[in-house]
C-alpha cells in the first residue's frame, strides 16, 4: 500500500510538472484533469475539517475543559449556519446578514486588536532583542512613519520626505525584499522536489 | 517553446537529479556543517525542556493551501511535525498541531500519527491532536489562540504561510511566557514576526529547518542545492550588471 501511494504521488507529480513545461495537448489535458481532482479532494477535506472542528469542541464540552462554553457557542452557531445554508441556500438574504453582521465585524475587531498588538510589540522589541538589527528595524519603521505623515502647515518634510524616504522604500527595501523572495523561491523548489522524488511523504510513513 | 521554459525545465531536472545524488551520498558520508542559527539551538533546548516539564508542544501550520504556491511552507511545517512529534510523543502531554487549511490539517494528522508510531507511542495519538481551527486567516488565528493559552503549551512552533494575523499567535505565546519559533514565506509576516516572536527565522531559513533539526539526508541535501543555486543566481545577477555597465547587454 505504501509503495503504491508513493508511486501514485510521484507519477502524478511528474505528469503535472512536465505538462506545465511542455503544453502538448495530451499532457495538458491530463494535467488539468489531475489538478481538478486535487481541487475536488481539497473540497472534501474542508468537509472533513469541519467535522474535526466539531469533534474537538464536543470533546471540550464533554470533558468540561477551560473555555468549554465558547466551544458550545461555536457548535450551536456552526449547526445553525449549516442548516440555514442547506435549507435557504448560500445566496439567501439571511446568509448575507450572517456574513455582513457577524463574520465581517468580528474580523474587523480582530484587525483593530492586531494594530494595538503590533504597537505594543514595537515598544517592547528592544527588551527582547538588543542588537543592531533590532535598532535598525525599529529606527526604519519610525523613520518611515514620521516621514509618511506631512507636518501641519509645512507638508512633506524636505529632503527626508522627498529624497531619503523614497530611497529607503524603493531601493533598500525593494532590494532586500527581492533577495528574500529569491531565497524563498529556491526553498519552494527544493521542498517540492523532495515530495516529487518521494523523499518527503506527507501522505504517510515518512 | 521558448528559451526561458527550457532553462526552467533544465534547472528543475538538474536540481531533482542533484537532490537524489546528494541525498544518497549524504546517508553514508558525514553531514556537512552549516552556519549556526541560534534560534534552532534554542528550539532544541526548549523542546527538551518541555518534555522534562511535562508541558505541551504546539505546532501551527498557517492557512496556505497545498493546491497553491503558498503550500510549500506548510510542507516544511509537516516535516517539523514529523521530527518534533516523534521527539515529544512520549511526554506527559502529547503535541498538538493546528492549521487553517483543511487538506494541510488532514496531512498533519497523518504525519503526527506516523511520528507517534515511530516513537513506539502509537496509542498516544488522538485525531483531535490535529485541528482545523478556522477557514479564514483571522478565524484560524482566533481558533489557535486557546491552544497556546489554555492547554499548557510551553513551546510554540509557528511555521507556514501567514499574514499579519500571525502576530496574535506569537503575542499570545509571549504573554504566556512560552517559547515561540516563527517563520513564514510571506514578507509582511516576516516583518511582523521579527517584532513579535521570541525567535524568528528570516527569508529562506524557513526552508532549512529540516536540516537543522535532523529530519534526514534529503533535507540536508536540499539546503546544499539551495546554496548552489543561490551562488549561480548571484553570479548571473553580477554578470548581468557588469555586461550592462559595459554596454554589451
Amino acid at each position: 500500500m505504501n509503495v503504491l501511494s508513493v508511486a501514485v504521488a510521484i507519477t502524478v507529480g511528474v505528469v503535472v510538472l512536465v505538462g506545465y513545461f511542455f503544453p502538448v495537448p495530451v499532457l495538458s489535458g491530463l494535467r488539468v484533469t489531475l489538478v481538478q481532482w486535487a481541487m475536488l479532494l481539497a473540497a472534501v477535506a474542508v468537509f472533513l475539517g469541519v467535522f474535526n472542528l466539531l469533534s474537538v469542541h464536543m470533546e471540550k464540552i464533554r470533558r468540561r475543559q477551560k473555555g468549554a462554553i465558547y466551544g458550545g457557542v461555536l457548535v450551536v452557531s456552526l449547526l445553525v449556519t449549516f442548516l440555514a445554508g442547506l435549507v435557504l441556500g448560500p445566496e439567501h438574504a439571511l446568509m448575507r446578514v450572517l456574513f455582513d453582521g457577524v463574520i465581517f465585524p468580528v474580523e474587523a475587531s480582530l484587525m483593530a486588536v492586531l494594530a494595538v498588538t503590533l504597537l505594543y510589540a514595537g515598544a517592547r522589541l528592544l527588551r527582547h532583542r538588543s542588537d543592531w538589527m533590532a535598532v535598525a528595524f525599529l529606527g526604519t519603521a519610525l523613520f518611515l512613519l514620521v516621514t509618511a505623515a506631512p507636518l501641519p502647515g509645512m507638508g512633506e518634510i524636505p529632503i527626508l520626505g522627498d529624497l531619503v524616504r523614497p530611497f529607503v522604500t524603493q531601493v533598500l527595501a525593494t532590494a532586500g525584499a527581492r533577495g528574500i523572495l529569491l531565497g524563498v523561491a529556491l526553498g519552494t523548489l527544493t521542498t517540492g522536489l523532495r515530495v516529487l522524488i518521494g523523499s518527503d511523504r506527507p501522505y504517510g510513513e515518512k | 517553446m521558448n528559451v526561458v521554459t527550457i532553462i526552467g525545465f533544465l534547472v528543475v531536472l538538474l536540481s531533482a537529479g542533484a537532490l537524489l545524488v546528494f541525498s544518497l551520498s549524504g546517508r553514508r558520508a558525514q553531514p556537512p556543517v552549516f552556519r549556526e542559527i541560534p534560534a534552532m539551538s534554542r528550539l532544541k533546548e526548549a523542546v527538551g525542556q518541555s518534555v522534562e516539564d511535562g508541558t505541551r508542544l504546539h505546532i501551527t501550520l498557517g492557512s496556505g493551501s497545498l493546491t497553491t504556491l503558498r503550500g510549500a511552507p506548510g510542507l516544511v511545517g509537516l516535516g517539523v511535525v514529523r521530527r518534533l512529534g516523534a521527539l515529544t510523543a512520549l511526554g506527559d502531554r502529547p503535541p498538538v498541531v493546528s492549521g487553517g487549511d483543511a487538506a494541510l490539517v488532514l496531512l498533519a494528522q497523518q504525519t503526527l500519527h506516523d511520528a507517534c508510531r515511530a516513537a513506539a507511542a502509537g496509542e498516544v495519538y488522538r485525531p483531535e491532536a490535529g485541528r482545523l481551527t478556522g477557514l479564514t486567516p483571522f478565524s484560524y488565528a482566533a481558533g489557535a489562540l486557546p491552544v497556546t493559552r489554555d492547554e499548557d503549551a510551553s513551546v510554540n512552533v509557528v511555521m507556514g504561510n501567514f499574514g499579519v494575523e500571525v502576530a496574535l499567535l506569537t503575542d499570545a505565546a509571549e504573554r504566556q511566557g512560552a517559547f515561540s519559533l516563527a517563520a513564514s514565506d510571506n514578507l509582511t509576516a516576516q516583518a511582523v514576526l521579527y517584532a513579535t516572536a521570541r525567535e524568528a527565522l528570516v527569508g529562506e531559513e524557513l526552508f532549512a529547518t529540516g536540516a537543522y533539526i535532523g529530519a534526514g539526508a534529503a533535507h540536508t541535501a536540499s539546503v546544499q542545492i539551495q546554496d548552489i543555486l543561490r551562488s549561480l543566481l548571484i553570479f548571473g545577477i553580477l554578470s548581468g550588471v557588469l555586461l550592462t555597465l559595459m554596454g554589451l547587454l
